[in-house]
């Protein structure tokens, strides 16, 4: 009881402080730092272009348009979030289906039945495997260079392009690996699809 | 190849900080001088009067156990309203209401625990406040704790006949002010500057580049074609009544890069966002994927120079630090590996390329295209070998074996690197067990660090040893009989066990990572949850410090000839061997009936 009674107020006053100093001065400090350092990238990587928000260029979005390219699949999630007006807005989430699974199997087999409906030029080539999976956030925004150029025939017919102009367009939007080693090389679909629909 | 160069440089950047940091940390907690004394010290001494606390004040381990809990408890409490109060305070702008009582108290004890299981989705269930004066505070002093239990037992091994082994208070304040703030500045800076956000504004909406359609029921309706002008959806040329045509996406805002430094500095794990580091404001990059992934082993790292400088024995922090490798590294190959080969049921015999031309390859359900399976895999190994739980893939969707090895790690007991402090306490009643093992092979009495290891410090050894064991195999087992907990699993056959197994796995270990397709926001689950972090953190802390306690009592007896060397090559193979025996040996049948039977349905 007397242990008690010499820690408990102690316990208090220090909780206390560690609350104030790293709930709110550290947060506070790193919040404005930030905001003047880094501003973009603090407030979301947003793509403003003549003021209107045609999208973050970190979020992937749903692309079904044959003369866009495509994302990642995409397993959508409407009933979460609204705006101030009460109009629903997109979010999306990761599958979290095993791959082992008979119920995955059927599903990727409709993924690859159509993306070889929409793909006709590209009979012969395995599908890279990024189309037809879900990624891990539900929102990844990238894909890769294999996917992008999966889609290259079906981007420049329905755009009355040529393939050279779409493959300029995807190399403009490609980001290498970090110092040519880490992670991997992805392609921006949100960014190729502003190119490719004269926004960007 | 490109895989085991990025591998090579991921250990080698880790164990080029590790080592000057953990030298930093020995100084920080023996109150030495450092580089930043200069500013740092004045803070320090400012919060020691105002608390009235003595410097010098040595507690014996069971009023270092008290302040232990009290201050935890003081945190729950804390915690716990602030989530049922949050929607009538400040630092709302999303207006979310406050939290429902059983998953505010999982969530409470999940941060105080230093596990950090998310049963909530942050951007849609939490406040900022609660996010920042909540949450964070806790990724701060939950590790913290760890670390400080962690000096209280190396002051047991470096002290003679005393029964003190310091002071919880200046610890905690040595380790926030001097450690972890420091350090968590620098970091979300740079995660910042990566891409990551961090401001106070509310979420924003964006425009949809193709709109999208939403049924009456509030289902996204697939193949719809959307006439904007009209206002009409149509699928296959019939108009669909009351569907809402969406033309905004969500994006999430706040506070986020400052919880996310702790979050993998500290081994919290709990994200910002439900999906944790694979959402892409929270990880945008490989650069920010780096730094996040490194934070998660450099303290735990660091820890064991720290102990070697501390004991005087360079070696003995080396040897564990080298028994905690092999391990990682044997986890991590054998990851990558399953994860590159993919399964039949997504190559579709041959229709769908897995191969590494031009992209990751391999099983890319659930990983982000940025990561790869390299990164993912990578991370995976990390955040189950430490206790930290984040996560940049879905490990729900990893192949079987895969999947098996993270679940694996966290059920030896988050030894290999683990928590911060706790991964090296619990390691040590390991170490010890395996000091005892080897005594009793040759015949000699066990001693370690010159003190001699007798009864009363095996029996909390073995306490210590099979406290996550004992908790996730009792809380997985009376889940299993419980017919709601069906409900809550998302895959089915075998691997709806594994998500059952893998749920209690990461609490019981306080880990906090999951199968994330199982729902656990259930009262029942929450509170058994709640009770299988509690004892699987504060039954080894007791543990931890009563060994303290009594090995500071002993005397040093002096190194002979005769005395079993705990550096050499042979005892850190005797130390792998008994980590992998216990794990193996509580989990084998579990295993069994999870992942093991899901890889041979799907190779049959």
């Amino acid at each position: 009881m007397k242990l008690f009674k010499d820690v408990l107020p102690k316990a208090f006053v220090i909780f206390f402080i560690f609350t104030v100093l790293c709930g709110v001065v550290y947060t506070m400090v790193v919040t404005g730092l930030a905001q003047l350092i880094f501003p973009n990238q603090a407030n979301g990587s947003i793509i403003e272009v003549d003021g209107k928000k045609y999208g973050c260029e970190l979020l992937g979005q749903q692309y079904t348009d044959p003369a866009h390219m495509w994302g990642r699949i995409m397993n959508i999630d409407v009933s979460t979030y609204k705006d101030e007006n009460g109009k629903t807005v997109m979010y999306a989430e990761p599958s979290n289906i095993s791959p082992a699974s008979d119920e995955y199997e059927a599903l990727v087999a409709k993924r690859v039945a159509m993306l070889r409906e929409a793909n006709p030029d590209m009979d012969e080539t395995a599908i890279p495997v990024d189309l037809v999976t879900c990624s891990g956030s539900g929102l990844d925004p990238h894909i890769s260079r294999a996917a992008a150029e999966y889609q290259v025939p079906r981007i420049a017919r329905e755009n009355n392009m040529t393939e050279e102009e779409v493959r300029e367009i995807i190399e403009t939007c490609t980001d290498g690996k970090f110092l040519g080693v880490f992670g991997e090389e992805t392609v921006n679909v949100l960014k190729v699809n502003l190119m490719l629909d004269g926004i960007l | 190849m490109s895989i085991v160069i990025q591998y090579i440089l991921y250990l080698a950047i880790l164990v080029i900080f590790a080592i000057p940091f953990g030298a930093y940390i020995k100084k920080v907690m023996e109150g030495e001088k450092t580089f930043l004394s200069k500013i740092l010290t004045p803070c320090e001494n400012v919060i020691y009067k105002v608390m009235r606390i003595d410097k010098e004040e040595q507690m014996n381990w069971k009023k270092y156990v008290a302040s232990v809990f009290i201050f935890s408890g003081i945190g729950f409490l804390f915690l716990f309203l602030l989530q049922l109060l949050q929607g009538v305070l400040p630092g709302n702008p999303q207006g979310v209401s406050g939290v429902k009582w059983d998953l505010s108290f999982n969530t409470a004890v999940s941060f105080i625990t230093n596990t950090n299981w998310q049963s909530y989705t942050g951007e849609s269930t939490l406040s900022y406040l609660t996010q920042a004066v909540g949450l964070t505070v806790q990724n701060f002093v939950s590790a913290a704790t760890g670390m400080a239990v962690l000096f209280a037992l190396i002051r047991g091994f470096t002290r003679v006949k005393t029964d003190g082994l310091g002071s919880f208070w200046v610890d905690m304040v040595r380790i926030v002010v001097h450690i972890l703030l420091p350090l968590n500045l620098v970091l979300s800076l740079l995660l910042v500057g990566g891409g990551v956000i961090q401001n106070l504004k509310g979420a924003q909406t964006v425009s949809l580049v193709e709109p999208i359609a939403v049924s009456a029921e509030g289902e996204w309706i697939e193949n719809a074609v959307i006439d904007l002008e009209h206002g009409t959806v149509t699928v296959d040329g019939e108009v669909v009544e009351d569907a809402e045509i969406v033309t905004e996406q969500f994006v999430p805002m706040g506070p986020a890069a400052s919880q996310i430094a702790v979050k993998q500095t500290g081994t919290n794990g709990g994200g910002y966002t439900g999906v944790n580091s694979a959402h892409p404001l929270e990880n945008p990059n490989a650069f920010t994927n780096l730094l996040e992934m490194i934070s998660i082993l450099l303290i735990p790292a660091s820890l064991c120079f720290t102990f070697g400088n501390a004991v005087k024995n360079k070696k003995q922090g080396t040897a564990i630090f080298i028994a905690m490798f092999i391990c990682l590294v044997l986890a991590l190959a054998s990851i990558t590996v399953s994860e590159q080969l993919g399964t039949p049921q997504l190559s579709q015999s041959g229709n769908v390329d897995i191969s590494m031309e031009h992209q990751a390859g391999g099983n890319m359900e659930g990983k982000e295209a940025r990561f790869g399976i390299a990164a993912s895999s990578a991370w995976s190994a990390f955040t189950t070998a430490a206790s930290n739980g984040s996560v940049n893939a879905m490990h729900d969707s990893y192949t079987p074996l895969g999947g098996m090895v993270t679940m694996l790690l966290m059920q030896l007991g988050e030894v290999i690197f683990g928590g911060v402090g706790c991964g090296l306490y619990g390691m040590m009643a390991f170490v010890i067990l395996t000091v005892f093992i080897a005594g009793l092979l040759v015949g000699r009495t066990p001693e370690f660090l010159g003190k001699k290891i007798e009864p009363y410090e095996m029996k909390w050894v073995v306490i210590v040893c099979l406290a996550a064991p004992v908790t996730i195999l009792v809380g997985s087992g009376i889940a299993a009989l419980v017919p709601e907990v069906a409900d809550s699993l998302h895959n089915s056959g075998a691997h709806g066990f594994s998500e059952l197994l893998y749920t209690y796995s990461s609490c019981g270990a306080n880990n906090g990572s999951a199968f994330a397709g199982f729902h656990a926001d259930t009262v029942f689950l929450n509170i058994s949850l709640g009770i299988v972090m509690l004892v699987a953190r504060f039954l080894p802390i007791v543990g931890t410090l009563a060994i303290a306690g009594s090995l500071a009592e002993k005397k040093k007896i002096a190194t002979t000839a005769g005395t079993l060397s705990t550096t050499n090559a042979m005892f850190v193979f005797l130390l792998i061997f008994v980590i992998l025996l216990v794990g193996a040996l509580s989990f084998f049948p579990a295993l069994a009936l999870g992942p093991i039977a899901e890889f041979f349905s799907q190779v049959m």
